[in-house]
C-alpha cells in the first residue's frame, strides 16, 4: 500500500534505519527463514514519518542549531540513537557532526536541566518515554514457536503484522526522543546550555550510569515532599491575576488530559482488536473457498480477499487515531506536567520571598544582621521575579504551542479518517459489484 | 445493547426475500409462496411459570392452505413440538429436518422472572429471529410442508401443548444424533459403501463443519471486540468533552466539544455494526453448524439402515442354512418352519433393500438440495452483511466531513 509522499526527509531512505534494525536484531530469535518477504512489507515510512514527527508544531529549524534523529538500531535490551547537529554556531569544533547517544543518556540531560536553578523559570520539556519493546518481542518470539501449529499463510500474515507493529513502536520511540532534542534546540536559553553541548557533540559514552538503589530513594522521597509542598503551596492564593488563572486552569487541564489519554489509548487498542479479528476471518473465508465443491468457493475467495484488505486500512485507522489523538494526548500530559512544575517552582520561590520577607522584619525589629536579611531578601525578591516574567512567557508559548497542536492534529487525524472510510467503502463497493454480477 | 429494531435496515433479517423470478426458477418449478414472520413478544404470566408467546404470521398464495394470511400465538415449546413430531417422521428416511434452536435456561430464567434489562430484551430478540429463520427454513422444504402437523402449527388457534420437550429439544434431538453417530463408529462391522458420492460427501460436510466452527469463532469474537470498542469509544466521548470544557482557547473547546459529539456518533455505529455482525453474519453461521449436524445424522441413519438391511441377509442365510441341516437330518415339520422363516426372512432383505435405496435416493435428493439452499443462503446473508459495512463506512464519512472544517476552524 505505498502512497505518495510529498516530502521525504532526505535521511530516511528506503534502506532506512528502520528496515536495517528490522534485519540486525529481529534476526537472532526469528531465524533466517523468516527474514524472507522483510522488504515486502508495506511502506509505512512515507505517512508516518510527516506525523510523527509533527506532535510539537512551530519548530523553527533555523540554520543556527538543528538536530535530528539520523539512525536509530534497537539491540536485546537497549536502543542507540544517533543523534545529528547541523550548526553554524562558533559553540561547536564542527559544522556537522553526529554521537550515540542511549536513553539514560536523554534522562540525564533532562534531569540536568530541571535541577538547574537557573532554569527555574522554563517549562523544561519533558523527558522521552523508556522504549519499550517487551510485549511486541514476547509476540514475536511466541510467533516463532508457533510456527508449525499453523499455516503457511497464517503464519506470513501474522508474521507481517507483528514487524508492522514493532516497526511502529520503534519509529514512535525515535520520534518521541527527537521532538524532546528539537525542543530543546528551539528554546533560545536551554538550547546554550554546555550539557546540552556536551550531549550533542561528546562522542564518547557519557557514563551516566544507572542510578544506585541510595539515589533512587533520595529521588523518591524528593518528589513526595515536592508533591507535599505542591498542596501547601497551591492553597495560597496568587496576587497575580493570570497566574492564577493559570493554576487553576492547569491542575484541571492536566487531570482530564490524562483521563482522555487513557480511554483514547484503550479505544485505540479495541479498534485494532477488531482489525485483528478481520484477520481471522478473511483466512476462515480463504479457508472454505479453497475447499468447497460448489460454486460458492470462488464468493467465499473473493470475500476473503476484501477482509484482507479491508483489514489493513482498519490497522491504518487504529495506527493513525494511536498516532494522532493517544500520542498527541500523551504528549500535553507529560508537557502540562511541565507547566504544572514550573508554577510549583514559582510557588516555592514566591514562599521564600515572602519568608525572606518575613525574615528581613524580624531582623530590623531585633537590629542584628539586618545587612544580611537585606541582601537575602533582594536576592529571593530577584528570583522570585525573574521567574515570574519567565513563565508568563513560557506558559503563553505553551498555549500557543498547544492549540497549534492539536489543530494539526485534529484535522490530519479528520483528514485521514475520510481517507480510510473512503478507501474502505470503494474496496467494499467494488466487491460487492463482483459479486452481484456473479449470483 | 438493545437491539435496534426501529432501524429499517438493521432488524434481524428476514432472509429469505425473493423476486418473483427467484421463485419461478425453483426446481420442479413449484413455487414456494409462502412467507413466515415472528413477532410481537410477549410476556404471558408471572413468576417461574410465565413464558413467552411470539405471534406468528404467516403470507401465502398456496392453494392448501385456508386463508392467504393469518396469524397465531405460540411459545417456545409449541416449536420444539413440532420440530420432534417432524424429527420423528422424516430424520430415519433420509430428510434433512432444520433443527430448532436452542434452549437457554440461563436466558429464559431472567425473562421470567421478570429482569427488564438489556440483555433479556436482547435474548428475546435473538430467540426470536432463530424462530423466524427456523420456521422459514422448515416451510421452504417441499416435503416438510406437506406435512399436517406443520400446517397445524402454522393455522390452527389451539395447539395441544407439546410434552416432555426437555428431551425433545433441538439439542435433545442433536444428541440423539449424535450418540447414533457414536454407535455407528463403534460398529467393527465396517460398511461396504459402493457408492463412492457418499464417503466423499461425508468428507466434504465433515471439512465444512470444522471450517464453518472456525470463522464463527472468529466472527464471535469481532462481535465482542467491536462491543468494546463502543463501550471504549464513548467513554472516550465523554472525557473529550470534559477536556473541551477545561480547555482556555475558546474555538480549540470547541473543536473538542465537536471531537466528542462526533466519537458519541461513532460509538452508535459500532453499536449497530455490532448488531449486524451478530444476527447478519453470526448467527448464520451457528444455524449452520446445527443444520450440518442434521445433514450428517441422514448419513448415519442410512448407516443403520444399511446395517439393518445387511443383519436381515446375515439372518436368511443363516435360516438357509439351518434348513440345509434340517433336510438333513430329515425332520419334516422343522423343515417347514424352516420355509417359513426364510420366506419371512427373504422378505426382510428385499425391504431393507428396499429400504436403504430409498434413503440412499433421498439423501442424495436432500443434499442436492440442501446444497442450492446453502449456495444462495450464504451469498443472499454475506452480500447483506456487506451492505451494513458499507453503510457504516458510508456514516464515518459524513461524520468526519462535517467535522474537518471544526478543526481547521481552530485560530
Amino acid at each position: 500500500m505505498r502512497t505518495g509522499c510529498l516530502f521525504r526527509p532526505a535521511h530516511l531512505q528506503p534502506t532506512s534505519p528502520a528496515l536495517r534494525f528490522l534485519r540486525a536484531c529481529v534476526s537472532p530469535w526469528l531465524g533466517a527463514a523468516m527474514m524472507e518477504g522483510l522488504d515486502d512489507g508495506p511502506d509505512f515510512l512515507s505517512e508516518e514519518d510527516r506525523g510523527l514527527r509533527a506532535i510539537n508544531v512551530d519548530l523553527q529549524s533555523d540554520a543556527a542549531l538543528q538536530v535530528d534523529i539520523s539512525d536509530a538500531l534497537s539491540e536485546r535490551d537497549k536502543v542507540k540513537f544517533t543523534v545529528h547537529t547541523k550548526s553554524s554556531l562558533p559553540n561547536f569544533k564542527q559544522n556537522e557532526f553526529s554521537v550515540v547517544r542511549q536513553h539514560e543518556e536523554f534522562i540525564w540531560l533532562h534531569d540536568s536541566f530541571v535541577e538547574n536553578e537557573d532554569y527555574a523559570g522554563y517549562i523544561i520539556p519533558p523527558a522521552p518515554p523508556r522504549p519499550d519493546f517487551d510485549a511486541s518481542r514476547e509476540k514475536l518470539q511466541k510467533l516463532g514457536e508457533g510456527e508449525g501449529s499453523m499455516t503457511k499463510e497464517e503464519f506470513t500474515k501474522m508474521k507481517q503484522e507483528l514487524e508492522a507493529e514493532y516497526l511502529a513502536i520503534f519509529k514512535k520511540t525515535v520520534a518521541m526522543h527527537e521532538v524532546f532534542l528539537c525542543r530543546v534546540a528551539a528554546h533560545p536559553i536551554l538550547r546554550k546550555d554546555l550539557n546540552f553541548h556536551v550531549f550533542l557533540e561528546y562522542n564518547q559514552d557519557l557514563s551516566v550510569r544507572g542510578k544506585n538503589k541510595k539515589e533512587k530513594l533520595e529521588d523518591f522521597f524528593k518528589n513526595m515532599v515536592k508533591s507535599a509542598d505542591g498542596v501547601i503551596v497551591s492553597g495560597v492564593k496568587d496576587v497575580d491575576d493570570f497566574f492564577e488563572h493559570e493554576r487553576t486552569f492547569l491542575l484541571e487541564y492536566h487531570n482530564r488530559v490524562k483521563d482522555a489519554s487513557a480511554k483514547s489509548d484503550r479505544m485505540t487498542r479495541s479498534h485494532k482488536s477488531a482489525a485483528d479479528d478481520y484477520n481471522r476471518i478473511g483466512s476462515s473465508l480463504y479457508a472454505l473457498g479453497t475447499q468447497d465443491s460448489t460454486d460458492i468457493c470462488k464468493f467465499f475467495l473473493k470475500v476473503s480477499e476484501l477482509f484482507d484488505k479491508t483489514r489493513k486500512i482498519e490497522a491504518r485507522v487504529s495506527a493513525d487515531e494511536d498516532l494522532k489523538l493517544s500520542d498527541l494526548l500523551k504528549y500535553y500530559l507529560r508537557e502540562s506536567q511541565a507547566a504544572k512544575d514550573l508554577l510549583y517552582r514559582r510557588s516555592r520561590s514566591l514562599v521564600d520571598y515572602e519568608n525572606a520577607n518575613k525574615a528581613l522584619d524580624k531582623a530590623r525589629a531585633k537590629n542584628k544582621d539586618v545587612l544580611q536579611a537585606e541582601t537575602s531578601q533582594q536576592v529571593c525578591c530577584q528570583k522570585f521575579e525573574k521567574i515570574s516574567e519567565s513563565a508568563k512567557q513560557e506558559l503563553i508559548d505553551f498555549k500557543t504551542r498547544r492549540v497549534a497542536a492539536f489543530r494539526k492534529n485534529l484535522v490530519e487525524l479528520a483528514e485521514l479518517e475520510l481517507k480510510h472510510a473512503k478507501g474502505n467503502l470503494q474496496l467494499l463497493q467494488s466487491c460487492l459489484a463482483v459479486l452481484n454480477g456473479d449470483t | 445493547m438493545a437491539p435496534r429494531i426501529e432501524s429499517k435496515s438493521m432488524s434481524a433479517p428476514v432472509i429469505f426475500d425473493r423476486s418473483r423470478d427467484e421463485i419461478e426458477e425453483e426446481a420442479n418449478g413449484d413455487v414456494f409462496d409462502i412467507e413466515i414472520g415472528v413477532s410481537d413478544p410477549e410476556k404471558v404470566g408471572d413468576g417461574m411459570n410465565a413464558y413467552m408467546a411470539y405471534r406468528v404470521t404467516t403470507k401465502t398464495s398456496l392453494s392448501m392452505f385456508n386463508k392467504n394470511e393469518f396469524s397465531v400465538k405460540r411459545r417456545f415449546s409449541d416449536f420444539l413440538g413440532l420440530h420432534s413430531k417432524l424429527a420423528t417422521k422424516y430424520l430415519h428416511v433420509g430428510y434433512i429436518v432444520p433443527p430448532a434452536p436452542e434452549k437457554s435456561i440461563v436466558g429464559m430464567t431472567k425473562v421470567k422472572v421478570g429482569k427488564e434489562d438489556s440483555s433479556s430484551t436482547e435474548f428475546v430478540e435473538k430467540r426470536r429471529a432463530a424462530l423466524e429463520r427456523y420456521l422459514q427454513r422448515t416451510v421452504k422444504h417441499p416435503t416438510l410442508l406437506q406435512d399436517p402437523d406443520l400446517r397445524q402449527f402454522l393455522e390452527s388457534s389451539e395447539l395441544p401443548r407439546a410434552v416432555n420437550t426437555q428431551a425433545l429439544s433441538g439439542a435433545g434431538i442433536l444428541r440423539m444424533v449424535n450418540k447414533a453417530a457414536d454407535a455407528v463408529n463403534k460398529m467393527t462391522i465396517k460398511m461396504n459403501e459402493s457408492d463412492a458420492w457418499f464417503e466423499e460427501k461425508q468428507q466434504q460436510f465433515e471439512n465444512l463443519d470444522q471450517q464453518l466452527r472456525k470463522l464463527h469463532a472468529s466472527v464471535e469474537a469481532l462481535v465482542c471486540h467491536r462491543k468494546e470498542l463502543s463501550a471504549n469509544t464513548a467513554a472516550f466521548a465523554k472525557s473529550a468533552a470534559m477536556l473541551g470544557n477545561s480547555e482556555d482557547h475558546t474555538a480549540l473547546s470547541r473543536a473538542l466539544s465537536q471531537l466528542a459529539e462526533v466519537e458519541e456518533k461513532i460509538d452508535q455505529l459500532h453499536q449497530e455494526q455490532a448488531f449486524a455482525d451478530f444476527y447478519v453474519f453470526s448467527e448464520l453461521l451457528s444455524d449452520y453448524i446445527r443444520l450440518i449436524a442434521a445433514v450428517k445424522g441422514v448419513f448415519d441413519h442410512r448407516m443403520k439402515c444399511w446395517q439393518k438391511w445387511d443383519d436381515a441377509q446375515i439372518t436368511l442365510q443363516k435360516k438357509r442354512e439351518a434348513e440345509a441341516k434340517m433336510m438333513l437330518a430329515n425332520k419334516p415339520d422343522k423343515i417347514q418352519q424352516a420355509k417359513n422363516e426364510i420366506r419371512e426372512w427373504e422378505a426382510k432383505v428385499q425391504q431393507g433393500e428396499r429400504d436403504f435405496e430409498q434413503i440412499s435416493k433421498t439423501i442424495r435428493k436432500e443434499v442436492g438440495r440442501f446444497e442450492k439452499e446453502r449456495v444462495k443462503d450464504f451469498k443472499t446473508v454475506i452480500i447483506k452483511y456487506l451492505e451494513s459495512l458499507v453503510q457504516t463506512q458510508q456514516q464515518l464519512i459524513k461524520y468526519w466531513e462535517a467535522f474537518l472544517p471544526e478543526a481547521k476552524a481552530i485560530a
